[in-house]
C-alpha cells in the first residue's frame, strides 16, 4: 500500500516537467538553495526548484507552501520534509531535510563565534539591517510570481485578492495573532473554494 | 565552562528539549512565531541568557543563509553549548516532522479529492497574504525615519526588479543590500 512513486506518477500533475534522479540529488539542491537562502529560503526555493530545476510548478509549489504554512513547525523544513517524501518516502523527507540543515547550520555557528567578536561595531549593524531590506524585496518579488496563480484559483480573482488583503492586514498591519488569523480566514478560504469546487461539477483543475 | 554544556546539568537540558518539542507543535505559521514565549522561557524564567545575547542570536540567524529556524541552535547554543543545539534542534524538528509526514502522505493519497483541492485552491491567497506581511514586518527597522525609507524602498525595488527580470542568483541582491547597510545609508 506505501508505494508513493507510483502514486505519484499515476497523477503527475501537468507542469511538472522533471523529477528529481536521486535522494542525492534532492539533498544536493535543497543544500544549493538553503546557502543562499539569507533572511529566508522561500524565495530561492521558489527560483531553484520552479524555475530552474522545473521540479514544481508554480502552483504546486504555492500549494506545497500553504501547506508547510498551516501544518506546525518552520514552513521551509516542513515543505522540504514533504517534498522529499513524495520522492522516495522517508529517505527523500531525511534527505530533503539534511541538505537544507548541515550546511548552513556549520555557518550559523561558525558566524554565532565570531558575532561574539564583531557585533557591536556599527559597520556590522548596518549591513545586517541592509540584508534585512533586500530580504524583504525578495520575498515581495516571490508573491509577485506566485500571485500570478491567483487569476485561476477556483476562488475567482476578486475574493482570492480581498484573502490577501485581509490576511496581510490582520498580520502585518494590525499585528494580530497568527494562529487566530489563519483559525478564521483558513477555513474561510477552504469553505469558499469547497463551494465553488461544488458548483463546477467535476472541472479537473490542479 | 565546557563547550560541550556551557554548566547546564542533563535536568536542564531535558527541560529544553521538552519546552522546545511544545514550541515546535504550536508553531502554526513558522518557528519564527514562537521567539516572543522561547524568550519567556530561556531568559526569563531560566536565565540561561540575557536579553541581549537572545535579541543577537535572532538577528544573526536571520542574516546567515538558511532556514530562519537554525536561530533556534543559536540559542541552544548560548544556553547549553553543543549538547543545547542538539536538545533545541532536535526538540524543535522532530515532532512538527512527525505531523509534515503524515500530512504529507495522507494529501498525496487524497489528492484529487474535494477537499484537498479546497484546501490547496482556499489556502494560497492567506500564503500569499502572509508573505507580504513577512516583507513588511522586515522592513520595520527602517521605516522610521525618512532617508532610511527612501533608501530602503529603492533597494526593494532593485530587488525585486533582480528576481523578476533576471535568472541571476539573490546573492548578488543581498550584497548590495549588505555594502548599502554597511555604508550607513539606511539609519
Amino acid at each position: 500500500m506505501n508505494d508513493p512513486s507510483g502514486a505519484a506518477q499515476a497523477s503527475a500533475p501537468p507542469g511538472a516537467q522533471r523529477k528529481p534522479a536521486s535522494p542525492w540529488q534532492l539533498a544536493w539542491v535543497f543544500n544549493r538553495l538553503a546557502l543562499q537562502g539569507f533572511g529566508g529560503v522561500l524565495p530561492v526555493a521558489q527560483r531553484e526548484l520552479v524555475e530552474r530545476e522545473q521540479w514544481l510548478s508554480r502552483d504546486e509549489f504555492l500549494a506545497l507552501v500553504s501547506l508547510g504554512q498551516v501544518l506546525p513547525g518552520p514552513n521551509i523544513v516542513n515543505m522540504a520534509f514533504i517534498f522529499g517524501q513524495q520522492h522516495f518516502g522517508v529517505r527523500g523527507a531525511l534527505a530533503a531535510l539534511a541538505g537544507l540543515m548541515v550546511a548552513p547550520l556549520m555557518v550559523v555557528m561558525a558566524l554565532a563565534v565570531l558575532f561574539r567578536e564583531f557585533g557591536t561595531q556599527p559597520q556590522v549593524a548596518g549591513a545586517l539591517r541592509g540584508m534585512g531590506v533586500v530580504a524583504a524585496g525578495l520575498i515581495v518579488s516571490t508573491a509577485c510570481k506566485l500571485g500570478g496563480t491567483l487569476r485561476h484559483n477556483v476562488l475567482g480573482l476578486p475574493t482570492a485578492a480581498a484573502l490577501v488583503g485581509a490576511t496581510f492586514a490582520c498580520v502585518g498591519l494590525l499585528r494580530w495573532p497568527l494562529v487566530g488569523v489563519v483559525s478564521v480566514l483558513g477555513p474561510l478560504g477552504l469553505a469558499l473554494a469547497w463551494r465553488q469546487l461544488g458548483e463546477r461539477v467535476q472541472a479537473p483543475r490542479s | 565552562m565546557s563547550p560541550w554544556t556551557h554548566g547546564l546539568s542533563a535536568t536542564e537540558l531535558w527541560a529544553l528539549f521538552g519546552h522546545f518539542t511544545m514550541l515546535s507543535l504550536l508553531a502554526v505559521g513558522g518557528a519564527i512565531t514562537t521567539v516572543s514565549d522561547m524568550q519567556r522561557f530561556v531568559v526569563g524564567e531560566r536565565g540561561w541568557l540575557t536579553d541581549a545575547q537572545f535579541t543577537g542570536s535572532v538577528a544573526l540567524a536571520q542574516a546567515a543563509p538558511g532556514p530562519n529556524v537554525l536561530f533556534v541552535a543559536v540559542v541552544g547554543w548560548n544556553a547549553g553549548g553543543v549538547w543545547g543545539v542538539v536538545a533545541a534542534l532536535a526538540g524543535s524538528l522532530a515532532p512538527s516532522c512527525a505531523v509534515a509526514l503524515a500530512a504529507g502522505r495522507s494529501r498525496e493519497r487524497h489528492r484529487d479529492s474535494r477537499f484537498v483541492r479546497a484546501f490547496t485552491a482556499g489556502l494560497a491567497p492567506l500564503t500569499l497574504g502572509l508573505l507580504v506581511a513577512t516583507a513588511w514586518v522586515l522592513l520595520e527597522p527602517v521605516r522610521d525615519e525618512r532617508r532610511s525609507m527612501l533608501v530602503a524602498a529603492c533597494l526593494v525595488a532593485g530587488s525585486v526588479a533582480w528576481m523578476l527580470r533576471t535568472r541571476r542568483s539573490p546573492l548578488w541582491a543581498v550584497a548590495t543590500g549588505a555594502l548599502v547597510g554597511a555604508a550607513g545609508w539606511l539609519g
